[in-house]
């Protein structure tokens, strides 16, 4: 653990800050518990949802209304966004996947109507979002808005992944 | 999941993969999400902060001309045959001919539900109610609305719920989508409007017609409270005046002078059953129900004007206006009515975004529940993402019915449908011009292009300020300062609370050391027709000042000519930029003048004139070349 800063330091905050008071509705330093993880996912990091919940947990969350002040909120992730491990690799990412849907097109081959084997049938990525942590209805339905090509209802896996990578040379914390 | 493998290594890969793709996906949405929001901060800001400039820009006006007594500026224009009370419908069918070419619908009064579906049906197909219609629909609401109290008391029926719908602004789309949804107003269908029908969209003329129309022919069932932008002065600044001249260029004079009339009969609030009270804006801690129901509420119209005067210039006309002092009291209930927003905070302080009216907490609003043994209290006002929310412990409800209000897919609308039990029921909705829904991705970059370009606007308006504030961090000259620096150059010349380190890959470039190479923001831009002989400076404050130079020439146009003279607009120029501190050498603003008075006759057209100063921005054009 390397010593950072303070002029990073700073800088850090403030962007926390900015991004938190994007969700303080009423300008009064607090928001709802339930944005947490939209916050925290806009600033560059990539936690799962156990990970989320281990933070919230940090900042102490006030039983009444569920809100969590600004105060709690910046100690916390400041800590996350100096803390590089947060951060998973893209490469490791893809391997993954390819051999995960690899996988799922073996087993339902006889389901599969033979299109191109970059493509997977909408049914078998609901199948396998249902799995892990799973994506609630609305989730579901965004990203299969977002992921299958609506005509021919098959999900191309390479353009998707394109759609989610974000350029890591423009996200936080590498830019500061 | 059926799709079991036989190996757990190979199912340890598949359950990583799975929260891989998750993670990623709510990476995606996380950030979207995030656009989406700072996109709607950026509208809201600098919504709030035109409304403050208005402000400032009024009383530099006002203390122009202070001494002219406060009576003669707010007077009606000279029209004064139209606004005749003995006026009725008989007069206007004399005066005013239809020709036979005119196909739209033809009233005949008094109305019925015949006349408000030829009405409904004309607007749907963007036709336009002739002008006599609307002189003798309007006529006829003022008779009906004079007759009603400042407060109008309903109770429920034992099975039928009641309607309330929020803003409108001119959204006709909306207004149809309601009546489609929930049926038309009828003696089995009440509805409660509950102001600001009018500004900003571009079909107020035609809600305010239907709105009053039904009102005529359901009088007991159709009920309208009003809205602030149902004020003279708003609807000069926010468009609805523009709407009336361009849609009736032959009588928008009279109809806008009627209208005022009218608007000052609107009743102020509604209660239901003794308990739900329905109002535009909201209450403060001196808020007083008989003392509302008592007052003369067509003797303060125009208040904007008097707020204005309230809050910058007590000493000039509480020596010099005995009136103002006298109606103190009750311009200042009603500005409250109309103004305020409620917050979580407790107490009562002014309302300093809106610069009328206060901002409301918990503690205000149980006070006056006990006061008046109120159960809910339902107001409009304040833009809501969702079309409505509900604060202070469930008793406040704010209820929006504009979908989209700043821009396709930024807002729903909502409307509330009160059970007789007064229980509120949410109905939300959205209009869409586009027959394929966009998804989520499409929506939020609609939004925040629409939102960056104001916000782009904004920022080509401050140029010449913003430049010598970054001048002033970068020491060396380099045409670089650092992020922390270029952030609060913009916070403090702008006064705008954006996340600016988020925005600012969308504003300005920046080099690969980290520093923000700040000149490059004011690339994209530049006025549309530059206008040789003006001065960069005064070029620059121009545009900024557009939409208040056109109020104030509005103003100062008494016989609504479009033109005013150049000593007129020389004058106000001069008061203008002295009073805000502005250094604008003499001899320029004459040359100025001298050319834009293009047929040489005395005098300017200022709408022509301020067209000029309109931003463009220059990708935009290269694309639709």
């Amino acid at each position: 653990m390397f010593l950072f800063a303070d002029g990073l330091v700073a800088e850090i905050k403030k962007k926390a800050t900015e991004a938190f008071e994007v969700f303080d509705r009423e300008s009064n330093q607090t928001v709802d518990v339930r944005e947490i993880g939209c916050i925290i996912r806009s600033l560059g990091c990539f936690p799962s949802e156990a990970e989320i919940q281990e933070l919230i947990e940090k900042m102490e969350v006030e039983e009444a209304g569920g809100f969590v002040h600004l105060e709690k909120f910046l100690p916390v992730v400041t800590k996350v966004l100096l803390d590089r491990r947060t951060y998973t690799g893209k490469r490791e990412g893809i391997r993954c996947i390819v051999l995960f849907l690899f996988y799922s097109v073996r087993i339902k081959r006889r389901s599969f109507q033979g299109k191109s084997s970059q493509s997977l049938k909408g049914q078998n990525i609901i199948l396998c979002c249902l799995s892990g942590e799973p994506f609630n209805q609305e989730e579901m339905e965004d990203m299969l808005a977002i992921a299958l090509d609506p005509e021919s209802d098959t999900f191309h896996y390479r353009d998707y992944r394109k759609k989610l990578v974000v350029d890591e040379t423009k996200t936080f914390p590498f830019n500061v | 999941v059926n799709c079991c493998p036989c190996s757990t290594k190979l199912f340890f890969t598949v359950l990583q993969a799975a929260i891989l793709i998750q993670k990623w996906y709510r990476f995606t949405m996380a950030r979207l999400e995030m656009r989406r929001r700072y996109s709607l901060s950026i509208f809201q800001s600098i919504e709030y902060a035109d409304e403050q400039d208005q402000l400032q820009v009024f009383s530099t006006f006002l203390f122009s001309f202070y001494l002219v007594p406060v009576s003669e500026i707010f007077t009606s224009p000279s029209a004064p045959q139209v606004v005749d009370e003995d006026l009725c419908l008989k007069e206007f069918e004399k005066k005013i001919d239809v020709p036979d070419s005119y196909y739209g619908p033809r009233l005949s009064f008094p109305l019925t539900v015949e006349d408000a579906n030829a009405l409904l049906h004309a607007f749907r197909n963007e036709q336009l109610l002739h002008a006599r219609y609307v002189l003798q629909l309007l006529s006829e609401t003022r008779r009906v609305l004079k007759e009603m109290p400042n407060i109008t008391h309903l109770s429920t029926s034992y099975s039928k719920d009641i309607t309330i719908c929020g803003d409108l602004h001119g959204n006709l789309d909306d207004l149809l989508l309601i009546f489609y949804k929930n049926g038309l107003p009828s003696e089995q269908n009440r509805y409660v409007f509950n102001g600001d029908f009018v500004d900003r969209g571009k079909n107020s003329m035609e809600i305010l017609i239907i709105l009053f129309a039904f009102l005529l022919i359901y009088p007991n069932d159709l009920h309208l409270n009003r809205g602030n932008h149902e004020d003279y002065i708003m609807n000069l600044r926010y468009g609805f005046t523009k709407e009336v001249s361009k849609k009736y260029k032959d009588h928008w004079k009279q109809i806008l002078c009627l209208l005022r009339d009218v608007f000052s009969w609107l009743p102020l609030a509604t209660i239901i059953d003794s308990k739900v009270l329905i109002l535009h804006g909201g209450i403060s801690d001196t808020t007083d129900l008989d003392f509302l129901n008592a007052l003369e509420r067509s003797k303060v119209r125009d208040h904007i004007h008097v707020r204005v005067i309230l809050f910058s210039f007590k000493k000039f006309l509480l020596i010099k206006h005995p009136l103002s002092h006298a109606h103190k009291h009750e311009v200042e209930c009603i500005l409250d009515i109309l103004w305020s927003d409620p917050r979580s905070q407790n107490g009562c302080t002014p309302n300093k975004s809106r610069g009328g009216g206060c901002y409301f907490g918990p503690d205000v609003t149980a006070k006056l529940f006990e006061r008046y043994n109120l159960k809910m209290l339902i107001r409009s006002h304040e833009f809501k993402p969702e079309g409505y929310e509900i604060s202070h412990d469930g008793k406040v409800i704010t209820i929006f019915s504009a979908s989209n209000y700043y821009e396709e897919g930024s807002n729903r609308g909502a409307y509330i449908k009160l059970t007789p039990e007064l229980t509120p029921r949410f109905v939300q909705y959205q209009v869409s011009k586009f027959t394929r829904r966009q998804n989520l991705r499409e929506r939020v970059g609609t939004i925040e292009s629409s939102a960056l370009k104001s916000l782009r606007e904004k920022i080509y308006a401050h140029r010449s300020e913003l430049t010598s504030a970054f001048a002033q961090y970068d020491v060396n000259g380099t045409g670089r300062i650092s992020v922390n620096d270029w952030a609060a150059a913009m916070e403090s010349v702008l006064q705008l609370e954006l996340p600016w380190r988020m925005l600012r890959s969308q504003l300005a470039q920046m080099n690969p050391d980290g520093e923000v190479d700040f000149m490059s923001c004011f690339y994209d831009l530049k006025m549309d027709q530059p206008i040789k002989e003006a001065q960069p400076a005064l070029a620059e404050t121009l545009c900024r000042y557009r939409k208040d130079l056109e109020i104030i020439f509005n103003i100062i146009d008494k016989d609504h000519s479009g033109l005013i003279s150049l000593e007129e607009f020389s004058q106000t120029w001069r008061l203008f930029t002295s009073h805000l501190g502005i250094d604008v050498q003499d001899d320029s603003i004459d040359k100025l003048v001298l050319s834009i008075d293009y047929n040489k006759d005395g005098h300017i057209d200022f709408n022509e004139f301020l067209e000029a100063f309109h931003v463009v921005h220059r990708l935009e054009k290269k694309a639709t070349s």
